[in-house]
């Protein structure tokens, strides 16, 4: 095992699926020599692979993914950057209409190996262009894959797996993870889609969250654990396909749910969560469901203003008390 | 100079696209076809005169109106006409119907129904061969309409800067939907937009397909050589309205009927007696041959079963094993 940062992990599963697979090559804007991606994860690849496999694109965002499902369908295996998750809203129509759809619509002749990375979340001041979290539009869309990392090892390993792959993959990033550390093996490891993985163990109350609302909710359990109370926190690592019976399974063992989502709570990830425990495991409920989510804003700009439309450790915190007692 | 027997193959993709589209607009007037359709009479020299210039493998995209283009490719009309009714022996087992007819063992990618959003793909499957290091080519068919998307201005000038092997391929019918060109357009030429993606632009009436076909091949032989795009824009028109309830009153009076004396049929058909490729008898028998094929097409599309209404389950994924976590 090795340390290792969400960026460089990701960085590595780049290098290691194009040397191992000559039709995998990368797309995006300024993600080659000068710049290596707005946030550094392709840094040093144009320079190991060459320009044609680390190719730098107009500010194009619907051709960069059209491209690349027209790629996908005849042999190759493209890795698409949009720099910020927001900008995803400008290829709306080929990440849903086209590379989704384009299995199902004739009839399963063709298959459409894409992985689209792009970042998500707040935390950094950018504001409502480029702060959004997404996941839902694309959880919502039927032929899409939605990847969730919140650790190098997952994100290492679900990438592997996305680049691997038969299915178009929406694949999450989360701005504020990239310096985030971590354990990775050494040697070739992938993590597959739909199993989720219990971050953290517990007994009193399960904590739903990714991404970077894993960090938070792990921290909320470190200091719940101090009174006295035992939250178990399950990261489902995708949301398409979704790991639906280690939620149940855990909650039917703690009785009590919080969702902690940073997307907005109105039909966002955390209302179909919510909607799973209705539908499975009402009965095993002591408490009713929390959520913790965005309140339905777009992102803010001004410190005081973001910090409060993000859940954060109090937030977790304060619900999980509501719940438990 | 094109050879005889190519000339004649030509003009018997040309009639079984004509008699197809006659048959599957008949069929709808019996309600025999779910939904809509588009059909592709009066442009069948675009496709045709496009497609000739391709091998077997090389890749077409296509649109809503999308019929020609596939036959045009070689598709087979009994699994066209199945796909068109909604059965499960149709090419894409009834889940895409008329708007969305694919043969990818024909190198045909498929047709969208979303204006212009073949032109990115097509440039991607472009990318796709200039990467694999193949000499294949795409041709890229839209209407005048697709070329104001904002997908047209991204894919035409991502083929452009990398010099992809892409044929862009503006069937101009004067018509979006019921929209007339000039007034969304202050252009005239579609081909003028080329200028501004600094690659080569043609405007080529496109109910003559030797006009089409000789454009067609300069392009495509560029494309092949690595030479990237061009901007085809071949001027036709649709002989129906846009699609199954269109009455096309908007069209001015008239206006139908000048199109119809430059039928591209009927025009190619002339043009071959005057060569002496063809004599009447053979136009006949070629006539009959055609309406025999699309005869048995229909035959085996109507005898052919709908899909079991499970299966619109599947085929949303591709179904794989989980890579095993280590």
């Amino acid at each position: 095992m090795k340390e290792t940062t969400v960026r460089e992990a990701l960085r590595e599963a780049l290098r290691e699926e194009m040397k191992r697979d000559k039709t995998v090559f990368l797309l995006g804007e300024d993600i080659g020599r000068y710049w290596g991606g707005a946030f550094g994860v392709t840094k040093g690849l144009a320079e190991e692979f060459g320009d044609e496999r680390v190719r730098d694109t107009p500010i194009s965002e619907s051709a960069i993914i059209g491209v690349s499902v027209g790629a996908a369908i005849t042999g190759m295996r493209p890795v698409a950057e949009i720099m910020f998750g927001d900008l995803s809203a400008l290829a709306m129509d080929q990440i849903c209409n086209q590379a989704a759809k384009i299995r199902y619509m004739f009839g399963g002749q063709v298959t459409a190996p894409l992985v689209i990375r792009t970042p998500f979340g707040a935390g950094v001041n950018i504001a409502s262009h480029h702060s959004q979290s997404l996941e839902a539009w694309f959880m919502h869309t039927p032929g899409l894959y939605v990847a969730v990392p919140s650790t190098p090892y997952d994100a290492k390993g679900l990438l592997k797996t996305a680049v691997r792959g038969a299915n178009p993959v929406f694949f999450v990033e989360h701005k504020l993870l990239y310096p985030v550390k971590g354990m990775i093996p050494e040697e070739d490891y992938t993590v597959p889609f739909g199993v989720a993985d219990v971050k953290r163990e517990g007994a009193d109350v399960t904590v739903f969250a990714a991404l970077y609302m894993v960090h938070k909710a792990l921290a909320a359990a470190e200091k719940l654990s101090k009174e006295g109370i035992s939250a178990e926190v399950v990261d489902p690592r995708t949301l398409s396909p979704l790991d639906k019976s280690a939620i149940v399974k855990s909650v039917k063992k703690t009785g009590r749910m919080v969702i902690v989502t940073e997307d907005c709570k109105t039909g966002g990830v955390s209302a179909e969560i919510a909607a799973i425990i209705a539908e499975e495991a009402l009965d095993y409920l002591d408490a009713p469901v929390k959520r913790v989510a965005e309140p339905d804003t777009p992102i803010p700009f001004s410190p005081p203003l973001e910090q409060f439309v993000i859940p954060d450790e109090k937030s977790i915190i304060k619900a999980v008390r509501e719940t438990v007692h | 100079m094109v050879e005889k027997t190519k000339l004649v193959e030509m003009y018997q993709r040309m009639l079984q696209i004509r008699y197809f589209e006659e048959k599957v607009f008949e069929l709808y007037g019996q309600n025999l076809v779910p939904g809509t359709i588009h059909l592709y009479a009066g442009e069948e020299a675009v496709a045709v005169g496009v497609c000739a210039n391709l091998r077997r493998d090389d890749y077409i995209t296509s649109t809503h109106r999308g019929h020609g283009h596939c036959i045009a490719k070689g598709a087979d009309l009994g699994k066209t006409m199945a796909e068109i009714l909604g059965k499960k022996t149709g090419y894409c087992k009834g889940k895409g119907g008329s708007m969305h007819i694919a043969d990818f063992s024909l190198g045909m990618l498929g047709a969208t129904a979303v204006v212009g959003a073949g032109i990115p793909i097509a440039a991607g499957a472009g990318l796709s061969i200039k990467l694999r290091g193949t000499d294949h080519v795409v041709a890229c068919f839209f209407g005048e309409g697709a070329s104001n998307q904002g997908t047209f201005h991204e894919g035409v000038n991502m083929a452009a800067i990398w010099r992809l092997p892409v044929v862009f391929v503006c069937e101009n019918n004067l018509y979006a939907m019921g929209t007339r060109q000039s007034t969304v357009m202050t252009i005239e030429n579609i081909a003028d937009r080329a200028v501004a993606y600094g690659i080569p632009g043609v405007t080529v009436d496109g109910n003559d397909v030797l006009a089409v076909y000789e454009a067609a091949s300069e392009a495509v032989n560029r494309a092949r050589r690595g030479g990237g795009p061009t901007l085809i824009e071949c001027k036709t028109y649709r002989q129906k309205g846009h699609s199954r309830f269109d009455p096309a009153a908007y069209r001015p009076k008239g206006e139908v009927e000048e199109w119809l004396k430059k039928d591209p049929v009927s025009r190619f058909k002339t043009k071959l007696i005057e060569m002496g490729v063809l004599a009447e008898k053979e136009d006949e028998k070629l006539r009959r041959d055609a309406v025999a094929a699309v005869e048995e097409a229909v035959k085996f599309a109507m005898e052919s079963p709908f899909p079991e209404p499970e299966e619109a389950l599947e085929d949303v994924y591709v179904e794989e094993e989980s890579a095993s976590e280590k």
